[in-house]
């Protein structure tokens, strides 16, 4: 008989069916944080290999989209943008914007991507579609330093409302994550996911104070007896104008806008990774 | 007494073969929806246990060999203990960290260099980033790929890739090691430090679960080994008796060895190898034809689609591959659908032995399915010399046909 290893003390792992684990696992969510990390780094590392512009790409997206809604949407359709000059306007609200945009899309498609170490190796699943979704902050902070010269150019500084801008980034990050757990778990299960994200994030574009500014909706909206707040049961509306009062400064706080977002996106959120965690268990057979 | 290491009672799990259509989408739920009232009752029959009722305990430092069949439930049984795919019945317990080695190069990204990937790929399999710093160089080392470190991967040759990817995996340092015929890659020198690799881990007492087709690696590292058949526990004891059990199994004639149904492949169904007579057989006479029908189904439509057969031995080497690129026939896969082909052997030009064949289908140099072991072939020595000597492995994989004279006497 071989001398054993001590493996007494070592902690007992049972496996068996239909075992509930504990709601979200967030300890052994923190235990792989070292691969949540690895794989945001992977993300980045990989997503302007073989580029000519590398990065710059992360700028220009939301900077030739803005020039191209200043253009038709700020000068032709004469939107107003609440007294902020409108080629910032949109700048502001694309930065966010994008951030989401691409976090959705990417997220969505995260697990079924991931299919060949799903199928090889155990890691809790919800590091996957959190990586895509964080992966994505890298390029809103090469995008941000631009939104800066521009509110230099144009003289728009913000007030003490710069503090709220953090928190309005975490509600962004809260909407991004919880679509992005509903639509990748129902990915792998339903592949029309696929196609229905491009189009949804066309369409979230145009429901989202984006191009205009929600001043221009809320007021008839009461008009015909819907509180404003209603705008903000789509929580990027609450996260997009949110963001452009906290960095330019400009208006009132949009507050019961934000609170309804900020309602929306936790639900979301919660039902997102209480769903991805009820399907989680059968992805290796299935993806 | 030590508690064991892994202990597994009653463990079972059923597979849906309906679930053969991967995922749905739309179109096939409409059409499902059409097909519904004559399949519905049909579809919920068709479900598979891979594993039924298994149970077992390996005590911690023992390194126990799987061994069996296609489609036995080995590979089932260790991504059930991996925490990949959930069991259906029974429990079990696992003491110690868990480690899984089901696949060369997990988590290998081909943009990323060498050393990118130690990082990444070591991080997935659930190795600590200090853990990876401390055994960086002996990783570096072992691989033999120190001056393309900082290369991305995909200019590596196959060899620096699967040797830099078991190098991060074989430094991998769980208390429960599981590993699926990872060996079967690569060349001979290449296997041999991955197993000269796994012994060193049986010297280091950790607790290792090898599921192998290489009966001789199996014996060479494992003191007990498991014998699944039909995703049931066969046998399980001294590696060298359950190895002769498998074996005898494998060469009884009558044993369901003579043909082979896939119901958990995309697309091979079934392969059924046939006598000169045309019976089926799972026996043949060295240099005796050899027809394997090969049943196919749901090929995409593919242009290039070769369909290949390739015979090993039971200690791991190749005794030869036989693919319809050879004959200069290339097929689409619209042609081959759901056909049967034949692979006809004019001779069996091998030594006497039970040689485990490989089926493959490849669409110009990509695979689009290989089954291992998917069927057996045992060849009995015959007085093929005419002189009553009987040609045995000793000799080599194969036989020649030939004769020896002498030209002049000086």
């Amino acid at each position: 008989m071989r001398t054993a290893v001590p493996v007494e003390r070592a902690p007992t792992l049972v496996i068996e069916p239909g075992r509930r684990f504990a709601a979200f696992q967030l300890k052994e969510f923190w235990q792989y944080r070292e691969l949540l990390y690895f794989l945001i780094w992977r993300d980045v590392k990989v997503r302007y290999k073989q580029t000519v512009l590398g990065a710059a790409w992360a700028i220009l997206q939301p900077l030739a989209t803005a020039a191209v809604f200043t253009i038709f949407f700020g000068r032709l359709a004469g939107i107003p943008s609440d007294g902020v000059p409108y080629p910032l306007f949109a700048y502001a609200g694309l930065l966010v914007w994008t951030f989401f945009a691409q976090g959705l899309t990417q997220s969505s498609a995260s697990v079924v991507g991931s299919a060949n170490l799903i199928t090889k190796v155990y890691f809790p699943r919800l590091v996957i579609p959190f990586a895509a979704v964080l992966s994505g902050l890298v390029d809103l902070a090469v995008a941000t330093p631009l939104l800066v010269v521009m509110m230099a150019h144009y003289g728009v500084w913000p007030g003490a409302s710069i503090v709220a801008a953090p928190f309005v980034l975490v509600l962004a990050l809260l909407a991004v994550t919880g679509v992005g757990l509903w639509l990748s778990a129902l990915n792998v299960e339903y592949r029309d996911v696929r196609f229905v994200v491009p189009f949804l994030v066309q369409l979230w574009l145009f429901v989202t104070p984006v191009i205009y500014p929600a001043s221009v909706v809320i007021p008839r909206l009461e008009r015909v007896g819907v509180p404003g707040w209603v705008l903000g049961l789509n929580p990027m509306a609450g996260v997009v104008e949110g963001f452009r009062w906290a960095a330019l400064g400009r208006g009132t706080a949009p507050v019961s806008l934000i609170s309804a977002s900020a309602v929306v996106a936790i639900a979301l959120c919660v039902t997102g990774a209480l769903y991805f965690r009820s399907v989680e268990r059968s992805f290796a057979d299935v993806v | 007494m030590s508690a064991p290491a892994i202990r597994v009672s009653g463990l079972s799990k059923r597979f849906r073969i309906g679930e053969r259509v991967r995922y749905k989408s739309l179109r096939e739920s409409i059409q499902n929806a059409v097909k519904a009232p004559f399949r519905r009752g049909r579809r919920a029959e068709e479900t598979i246990w891979a594993l039924r009722d298994v149970s077992f305990e390996v005590a911690s430092g023992e390194v126990v060999g799987v061994i069996g069949r296609n489609g036995a439930g080995k590979s089932t049984l260790l991504k059930v203990l991996a925490r990949i795919t959930e069991p259906t019945e029974g429990r079990v317990e696992l003491r110690g960290r868990v480690g899984s080695l089901l696949e060369i190069g997990t988590g290998f990204h081909m943009e990323l260099t060498g050393r990118e990937n130690i990082y990444l790929s070591g991080a997935i399999l659930g190795m600590r980033r200090a853990e990876i710093e401390r055994r960086f160089d002996e990783i570096v080392a072992f691989a033999e790929v120190e001056r393309f470190l900082d290369t991305p991967v995909k200019h590596y040759s196959t060899g620096m890739y699967l040797r830099l990817a078991f190098a991060v995996a074989a430094h991998l340092e769980p208390e429960i090691l599981l590993v699926d015929e990872v060996l079967a890659v690569g060349d001979a020198a290449f296997q041999k430090k991955c197993l000269g690799k796994m012994s060193d881990a049986a010297r280091r007492e950790r607790t290792v679960l090898f599921v192998s087709h290489n009966l001789a690696a199996v014996r060479a590292l494992c003191g007990r080994t498991m014998l699944l058949q039909g995703g049931k526990l066969q046998a399980v004891g001294r590696s060298g008796d359950v190895i002769e059990t498998y074996l005898s199994l494998l060469a009884d004639p009558r044993s369901d060895g003579i043909g082979a149904e896939y119901p958990r492949s995309r697309h091979f169904r079934s392969c059924v190898a046939r006598s000169a007579d045309g019976s089926p057989t799972a026996q043949v006479t060295m240099g005796a034809p050899l027809a394997l029908d090969i049943a196919l189904r749901d090929l995409p439509d593919y242009s290039n689609v070769v369909v290949g057969a390739s015979f090993w031995r039971s200690d791991g080497t190749k005794a030869f591959g036989f693919n319809t690129a050879m004959l200069g026939k290339v097929f689409s896969g619209r042609d081959l659908g759901n056909a049967t082909v034949r692979c006809q052997i004019h001779a069996l030009t091998v030594t006497p032995g039970t040689y485990q064949v490989t089926l493959s289908l490849t669409n110009g140099a990509d695979y689009i399915e290989q089954i291992e072991d998917a069927i057996h072939i045992t060849v009995v020595g015959d007085d093929i010399y005419g002189s009553g000597f009987l040609v045995s492995a000793d000799f080599g994989v194969s036989y020649v046909q030939g004769d020896w004279t002498i030209l002049g006497r000086g």
